[in-house]
């Protein structure tokens, strides 16, 4: 097997991922190109797994950086990876309903940042 | 070219093809479906590298979870169904630093790895994969469930307005008096319900006037028994045949508390306006040649 396969496919996913949320305006999308590049990192993992760890064993496990002898740890991390991912999503798309609740729109540009200050100094004023 | 690499690259001409058109597409549903397709095909190449336990976890997550999540939010934020044109914005930065970031990374993993082969490792099955998870990185496992615990009682908190809403200092402060009603109505509606009553009270009282109005006759004609009954209108036998269902039905029905039969009926048998001794559909008619 050819690793620099699985290594250019995820390379082309996260540049993807990162044009999508660069390029979008809709928050749901935004999120959609986030998965993209998780995905793309999973990708690495799994794959570094299966190729690198695969081919090290002339050299001296050391233990820090090598707590399981056997070549699945990648695989361990892309399940972190995944549901991290999932805690993620979750808590975004909380954040985006309550935002779409209060002002009927999920156009991230018209964000107002600093309108809860202002609305702030107005009641102080 | 081995069989394993023609996979791949199918696999990945797949996944960056449909993620193309995630970052690309105008329709939001058509982004969400087209980011199935694209997490599938990744979790087909996980498959080739022998991952087996992480397709099968992208599958039930991503694809399962996480998409359906998604789709569900672009319908209650009443999402535009056809074609959007407003959805991105201006191009030039993005694919400025998206494809400086695909290009860098490409050159920098073509140049790493150049044509190299490596041996596939035995496909790692689910025993060992749980054998160190539970082990080695149980640790990390602990604190990732602290995490989800974490944010699912975040995304609660985020999506109840009623949790942490500071007063508002705008608001005038309503100084404490009696409640608004007996029970907690408003006054409109306080007021429909006295009317409501009110109606119902002056009805009473003429079905009570009236009632005494005919006792009264009764006891001054006594020749009222010798009239004839009147013949049962079929209004009146109407009036029967309801009451008779009413409270027969009320009688044979089991009461409160009551033990239901346990009487032994067979297999049930469904009333059907055709009996059955009858065939089910009527006989075709005889073909005329």
């Amino acid at each position: 097997m050819h690793a620099v396969i699985p290594y250019v496919i995820a390379a082309l996913l996260f540049a993807l991922g990162g044009y999508g949320v660069l390029r979008r305006r809709n928050a749901i999308l935004v999120l959609m190109a986030v998965e993209l590049m998780l995905n793309a990192v999973n990708l690495i993992l799994v794959a570094a797994d299966s190729t690198i760890k695969s081919a090290l064993t002339g050299v001296q496990p050391e233990a820090w950086a090598y707590p399981v002898p056997e070549p699945r740890a990648g695989a361990i991390f892309a399940l972190f990876v995944i549901v991290l991912a999932a805690a993620e999503v979750g808590v975004g798309l909380a954040i985006v309903l309550q935002y779409y609740r209060l002002r009927r729109d999920v156009v991230l540009d018209e964000v107002m940042l600093d309108e809860h200050d202002q609305e702030n100094a107005r009641v102080t004023e | 070219m081995t069989v394993a690499d023609a996979l791949m690259l199918a696999l990945g001409a797949v996944a960056v093809g449909s993620a193309a058109h995630v970052v690309t597409s105008t329709h939001l549903v058509r982004a969400g479906f087209s980011l199935v397709v694209s997490l599938g095909a990744i979790a087909g190449l996980y498959l080739v590298l022998g991952a087996e336990l992480v397709a099968w976890v992208q599958i039930l997550v991503y694809v399962g979870a996480v998409v359906v999540l998604l789709l569900f939010a672009v319908m209650l934020t009443r999402a535009p169904i056809g074609p959007a044109k407003d959805l991105d914005r201006p191009a030039a930065p993005a694919v400025l630093i998206g494809g400086g970031i695909g290009l860098g990374l490409t050159v920098l993993l073509i140049d790493a790895f150049r044509w190299t082969e490596y041996e596939l490792p035995p496909p790692g099955t689910g025993r060992r994969v749980g054998e160190q998870i539970f082990g080695a990185w149980v640790l990390p496992f602990e604190v990732l469930s602290i995490l989800l615990l974490a944010a699912l009682v975040g995304a609660i908190v985020l999506s109840r307005p009623d949790i942490g809403a500071r007063p508002d200092p705008n608001a005038v402060a309503v100084p404490p008096g009696p409640p608004p009603g007996p029970v907690g109505e408003s006054d409109e509606v306080v007021a429909r319900l006295a009317r409501i009553a009110a109606r119902q009270a002056a009805a009473q009282q003429r079905v009570r006037e009236q009632s005494a109005v005919v006792e009264g006759e009764l006891v001054e004609g006594d020749l009222v028994e010798d009239a004839p009954v009147p013949e049962p209108t079929r209004e009146d036998q109407l009036k029967d045949q309801a009451r008779d269902v009413v409270f027969r039905a009320r009688e044979a029905g089991p009461t409160l508390g009551a033990r239901p039969e346990t009487e032994e009926r067979g297999p049930r048998i469904v009333e059907s306006t055709v009996g059955r001794d009858q065939p089910a559909l009527p006989p075709a008619p005889a073909e005329d040649s």
